[in-house]
């Protein structure tokens, strides 16, 4: 039982150390500031290129098949030298490689893993947020291709994004969860119109919409077979409930360091409340970077990747929500000056419990599948 | 980074398991039985798990402070009425100070808050609390010198104590001034001593509130998938299966937090070992509050009777989140260790 780097992961990690203080390209924070898009990915590639991403996942599709506590450590080492956390598209990629065929792992999963293409994932719909399952988006076969005709909605980056991983209703005959197919679904075409929706807190490149009117996507393209879309979408969500999975430990432990250098630089401009308020930050923070190398740990047993991912949503979301009250706290409104930077990470905070499956939802989850409470 | 634990802590874990589950309690009645708690005490003795933070041949404890908390965790699921903490913070205590093995059963003495050791700088008792404080039981307390910064041991001897809060271990209350003798040890305590030790506490007293937690859950998850009501068992109404949802999920997270804090002792220089440590128990004290009043709350009207078992977990988790300081004043501790001083007048509360 030890918590502390072996040799070869101390090694890295001062390796990674050096890098980072020569390369932090210094961009605002994505939640907050839609200026983070224009150097997102020249960030990702730069990481990439030089040996700090994607540590965990297959050589062949440009990972090095490294234990996940690398990623761990690219985590820490990015926040505590205040850089940009890594590129959030661990879900993506466990969806190709659990479900995809070997051709298409070997034609997408290169460009997510290497940056070089963009996604956006295509599956909520305006009648289909919790009832995934229910979304009325159809595909029909035409030919070599399949014809595509729907809405789809809250699409983060569908403004930037090459690729939408798609899921679509290929049969209508059969129970709803078993006539979806999933689908990379080229962006740049004329049936695709897309549109980027405003959070709460102003920013544009978090969400989108994506209205789909007769766009065509090679049936070659369909990840997994005709109606095994529903297994994707549950293995992409589930790894995008997972804090290891989308790297945001090193985004709250960034947001906590912050708000801890305003305090001491002007400790007599803060109350008890607020300091308070800074140091559960501090603590929920901390417990999440133990929970990850806890799961991690478990899962080098090879433990596999099941319903506690519901529980570590959960807990992120706890983290997410505290940290963004200590913004708002310490970093205040904004009404008074002319920085609302902290108000944006508050508002921000609030979707964590929404997106990828509610917190209402998490909980029906862990209900069934973990405790074995009995069903109504 | 491997935390898993090893085959040999697995076995320990069985092992302390195993004891509990067949001296343990087991309800509340089971309490007022002399004789299983005589055999839980006698199973303890000869187990060897009070012996853990003696001294090895390299000068070091036997085993790290996580084979402890392994154990402090099992004894705390399973409301075992029988010292421990206390006992195993007074070994490390003299094994710091280079003492020998203490003649007779020790524990240690803590100020009123129960935050922090009772240190006395002018040679007589200071006023505190002990806990494990069983019948013929003494107390080790700090004597420092005229600059408050290096510390000797000194010895109380304690009445029994009482079981009002905590129905499974007793506390005492000593005055100051009552009779003292000075242990001759080899070495002084130091700051870094103080601080690892502190650490150490906490640790256990994670430990202890992880265990409480889970036997707290298990007896809250298992009456509502057998009490009925509207023609069904209460576990499956949303309403209820949320609130011990956010139970397990604070629990989960406690467990992370912890496992980690009794790795920290042993293997972070002190100052970190005693933030590490310190957050651990502000998460741990709020999660088994809350884990504890959930546990009474499901059990409707029968979890406000003396009968059922969830006041015993939630008057332990009371003690433990109350030994070396609840979530505030280790939120404090956290504060402290990132430079930042809290403002006076806090606001103070376990939640």
């Amino acid at each position: 039982m030890d918590f502390g780097d072996a040799p070869a992961e101390r090694e890295f990690r001062l390796r990674l150390r050096a890098w980072v203080a020569e390369h932090n390209p210094g961009l605002p924070a994505s939640s907050t500031d839609d200026g983070y898009w224009a150097g997102q990915a020249a960030w990702h590639q730069s990481l990439y290129d030089a040996g700090f991403f994607g540590m965990s996942w297959p050589v062949d599709v440009g990972g090095q098949e490294m234990p996940s506590v690398f990623d761990v450590i690219v985590d820490e080492e990015l926040a505590a030298a205040g850089a940009p956390p890594r590129p959030s598209v661990g879900y993506l990629v466990q969806g190709f490689l659990e479900h995809g065929s070997d051709d298409v792992k070997r034609r997408f999963l290169p460009g997510i893993v290497n940056g070089r293409d963009r996604w956006c994932q295509g599956f909520s719909e305006p009648d289909a947020g919790s009832d995934l399952a229910s979304l009325r988006t159809r595909a029909d076969r035409d030919d070599e291709d399949y014809v595509v005709h729907g809405h789809k909605v809250w699409t983060s980056y569908s403004d930037d994004a090459e690729w939408c991983l798609l899921l679509a209703r290929t049969h209508h005959d059969v129970a709803k969860h078993k006539g979806i197919s999933a689908f990379a679904l080229p962006m740049r075409q004329p049936g695709v119109r897309q549109r980027p929706l405003r959070m709460i807190n102003g920013i544009t490149k978090e969400f989108g919409e994506v209205f789909l009117d007769g766009a065509r996507v090679p049936a070659a393209n369909m990840i997994g077979g005709p109606g095994d879309g529903w297994a994707l979408a549950m293995t992409v969500v589930s790894h995008e409930r997972e804090p290891g999975e989308l790297g945001y430990v090193g985004r709250y432990t960034k947001l906590v360091n912050e708000l801890a250098a305003r305090v001491r630089k002007e400790p007599d401009a803060f109350g008890s409340e607020q300091v308070q308020s800074l140091g559960w930050a501090m603590v929920e923070a901390e417990m999440l970077r133990l929970h990850v190398r806890r799961r991690l740990s478990d899962r080098l047993t090879g433990l596999s990747h099941g319903p506690e991912g519901s529980v570590d949503k959960l807990l992120m979301t706890e983290v997410e929500q505290v940290v963004g009250h200590a913004a708002l706290a310490v970093g205040g409104t904004g009404v008074g000056s002319d920085d609302d930077t902290w108000l944006k990470v508050y508002l921000y905070s609030r979707a964590q419990s929404v997106m990828g499956g509610t917190s209402q939802i998490q909980r029906n989850l862990v209900a069934r599948r973990i405790l074995g409470l009995p069903v109504a | 980074m491997d935390v898993r634990l090893s085959p040999e802590q697995h076995a320990l874990r069985d092992a302390a398991a195993h004891v509990v589950d067949r001296l343990g309690p087991g309800t509340v009645a089971g309490l007022d039985d002399m004789e299983r708690s005589g055999r839980l005490a006698d199973a303890v003795e000869v187990s060897g798990w009070l012996e853990l933070r003696q001294r090895a041949e390299d000068d070091g404890p036997l085993t790290s402070v996580v084979e402890v908390a392994i154990v402090a965790e099992e004894l705390g699921r399973g409301l075992a009425d029988v010292p421990f903490v206390g006992p195993v913070m007074a070994a490390d205590l003299r094994r710091r100070a280079g003492a020998g093995l203490a003649d007779a059963p020790e524990t240690v003495l803590l100020d009123r808050t129960l935050s922090w050791p009772a240190r006395s700088l002018n040679g007589e008792t200071p006023a505190g609390v002990s806990v494990d404080a069983t019948e013929g039981r003494a107390a080790l307390v700090l004597l420092g010198d005229e600059t408050a910064s290096r510390w000797r041991l000194g010895l109380v001897p304690l009445q029994a104590g009482e079981s009002r809060l905590d129905l499974t271990r007793r506390s005492a209350v000593v005055k100051d001034g009552a009779v003292l003798a000075v242990l001759e040890t080899p070495d002084v305590l130091g700051e870094d001593h103080l601080a690892a030790w502190m650490a150490l506490g906490l640790a256990l007293s994670c430990a202890d509130l992880v265990g409480v937690m889970r036997g707290a859950f298990e007896l809250a998850r298992a009456y509502a998938s057998t009490r009925r009501q509207y023609d069904a068992p209460i576990g499956s109404f949303q309403a209820l299966q949320h609130l011990l949802v956010d139970a397990y999920v604070a629990m989960e997270g406690s467990r992370s937090i912890a496992l980690h804090a009794a790795w920290a002792v042993d293997a972070l220089a002190p100052p970190d070992a005693l933030a590490a440590t310190a957050a651990a128990k502000a998460y741990c004290a709020r999660a088994a509050l809350f884990v504890c009043e959930t546990s009474v709350q499901v059990h409707g009207g029968i979890g406000n009777t003396w009968d059922c078992l969830a006041h015993v977990f939630l008057r332990r988790a009371l003690l433990s989140i109350e030994l070396f300081g609840g979530a505030d004043t280790n939120v404090e501790r956290v504060l402290a260790h990132h430079g930042i001083r809290t403002p006076v007048g806090s606001s103070h509360g376990l939640r």
